[in-house]
C-alpha cells in the first residue's frame, strides 16, 4: 500500500472540473489547494485504488441498504445521476483482487454485500478527479468500489469502520501478487444539506478531525454517531469513511499535504493525502 | 443496548422508520435520474404522483415544490434534490428555503464561513 487519500466528494467540485471553471475566483483557491498533492500522487501511480465511498439515490436505492459493500465487477459505468453522466472515462475495475478482498473481509467476520454491477456514480468519480483532473481515455489505475451506508441511520460505527480499514489493510496486504494499491477515503468534512441547520459549517471539528486522522484515530473512532451528527451536521458522518482508509493504512505513516477551503457548494471540502511508510 | 434515533434539532436524521414513512415519495424523485422518466412526469405531474402511490400529502408537496413538506413527509434530501433538478434549481437554492433565506443570502452564508451552531 503506497498511499492513503481522504477528499470530499461534492457534486459541484466534478462540475467545476467538467465546465472549466477551476480557475473561476470561487474555485480557484479550492483548487489550488490541491495541486501540490496531485503532483506528489502523478509521481507515485497506484495499479489499484480502493476507493471507500457511499451512493447518492443514483446506483443504489432504499429498498435494500447494505452497510458495507465491494464491487467485484470487471468494470463500472458512470452513473447518470439527472443531468447526464459526467464526460470521465467508465471506471476498470480488479475482479481477482476484488475477490481476494471479499474472502479475507468476510473471514474477518465483516460480512460485506457483493456488487457484481454497478453504475458509480459522483462519490466515487469525483475523488478520482481529485487525484487525476485529466485521465484522457483512462483512468490511471483500476479501482475496486467499496460502499459504506452513510445516508440511513444507523450508519456503521465510527469504531467499525475503522476496524474495517484495519482488515481491509491486512486483506491488502495478503493479496500474492505484487501490486501496488492506494486507498481513497471519501465524503465529509462538516455539512448539512436540509433543514433549519442546512449550511452548517464547524471548522473547529474539521480542525480537530484533520489533525486526529493522523495522529489519533482512536479518538474519532469513539465519537458517536450522535456526535458526528451534532458536530458535523447529518451529511457530514459521511467522515466514517475516512476512518476505513485510515485503519488500512499501516502503523508508520506520513503527511504528505492537507488542504481545507470553505465552501465548496453547501460543505467544507477537505483532503489529506498520507504516504505509507510501512510495507 | 441498541441506539436510538438521534433527535437534533433543525436536522432531519434519516432513518428506516422515515424510509418507510417516505418511500413512495422518494421513489419518485429517485426516478427522475431518467430523461424519459422526466418527460413523463413534466407532461402530467399530478398523473405521475399517482402511479408512484403518494400519499395526499405528499402528492400536494411534491406539485407545490414545498421542500420543508417533502422533508418532513419523509423524503431524503438526496432523492428530493433530483426533483429540484429537474426544476434546475441547485443545493444552494434548496439551503435557501431550508432556512428562511434567499439563495444568494444563502450562497453568502457559506462564503463566509458557514452557518454556525455553538
Amino acid at each position: 500500500m503506497i498511499w492513503g487519500l481522504a477528499t470530499s466528494h461534492v457534486p459541484s467540485i466534478g462540475a467545476a472540473m467538467d465546465h472549466g471553471k477551476t480557475q473561476d475566483p470561487y474555485w480557484k483557491p479550492l483548487f489550488d489547494g490541491y495541486t501540490p498533492a496531485r503532483e506528489w500522487m502523478a509521481r507515485h501511480t497506484p495499479d489499484v485504488a480502493v476507493v471507500i465511498y457511499n451512493d447518492h439515490a443514483n446506483a443504489v436505492d432504499m429498498s435494500v441498504t447494505p452497510a458495507f459493500a465491494l464491487g467485484t465487477a470487471e468494470s463500472y459505468r458512470v452513473a447518470d445521476e439527472g443531468w447526464g453522466s459526467r464526460p470521465v472515462p467508465t471506471v476498470t475495475g480488479a475482479p481477482e483482487f476484488s475477490d481476494h478482498l471479499v474472502k479475507s473481509l468476510i473471514d474477518a467476520s465483516f460480512d460485506l454485500t457483493v456488487y457484481q454491477e454497478l453504475d458509480v456514480d459522483h462519490g466515487l468519480t469525483v475523488p478520482l478527479s481529485v487525484y487525476c483532473p485529466d485521465p484522457g481515455e483512462r483512468w490511471p489505475c483500476a479501482v475496486v468500489p467499496l460502499l459504506v451506508n452513510v445516508i440511513q441511520y444507523p450508519q456503521p460505527t465510527a469504531a467499525r469502520c475503522l476496524a474495517l480499514g484495519r482488515a481491509l489493510g491486512e486483506a491488502i496486504r495478503s493479496f500474492p501478487e505484487d501490486l501496488k494499491v492506494a486507498v481513497f477515503g471519501t465524503g465529509g468534512m462538516s455539512h448539512q444539506l436540509a433543514g433549519a441547520r442546512a449550511g452548517l459549517i464547524n471548522q473547529d471539528f474539521d480542525r480537530m478531525f484533520l489533525d486526529a486522522i493522523e495522529h489519533d484515530p482512536e479518538k474519532l473512532a469513539a465519537l458517536t454517531r450522535e456526535e458526528y451528527i451534532r458536530e458535523a451536521g447529518s451529511e457530514g458522518i459521511e467522515l466514517i469513511m475516512w476512518l476505513i482508509m485510515r485503519g488500512a493504512l499501516g502503523p508508520r505513516i506520513r503527511r504528505v499535504y492537507e488542504a481545507y477551503h470553505v465552501p465548496a457548494s453547501n460543505t467544507a471540502a477537505g483532503m489529506v493525502l498520507f504516504e505509507n511508510l510501512s510495507r | 443496548m441498541s441506539s436510538t434515533t438521534p433527535r437534533v434539532p433543525g436536522t432531519y436524521v434519516f432513518d428506516a422508520a422515515e424510509n418507510r414513512r417516505g418511500r413512495a415519495l422518494n421513489r419518485l424523485c429517485g426516478s427522475l435520474k431518467d430523461a424519459e422518466n422526466r418527460e413523463r412526469f413534466k407532461a402530467d405531474e399530478a398523473a405521475y404522483c399517482e402511479t408512484y402511490g403518494l400519499t395526499a400529502q405528499q402528492r400536494d408537496a411534491v406539485l407545490r415544490r414545498d421542500w420543508n413538506r417533502m422533508m418532513e413527509l419523509g423524503g431524503s434530501i438526496f432523492y428530493v434534490f433530483k426533483l429540484a433538478m429537474v426544476d434546475q434549481k441547485s443545493m444552494q437554492y434548496l439551503g435557501g428555503v431550508f432556512t428562511g433565506m434567499t439563495t444568494e443570502e444563502f450562497a453568502q452564508a457559506l462564503k463566509a464561513g458557514g452557518r454556525n451552531f455553538g
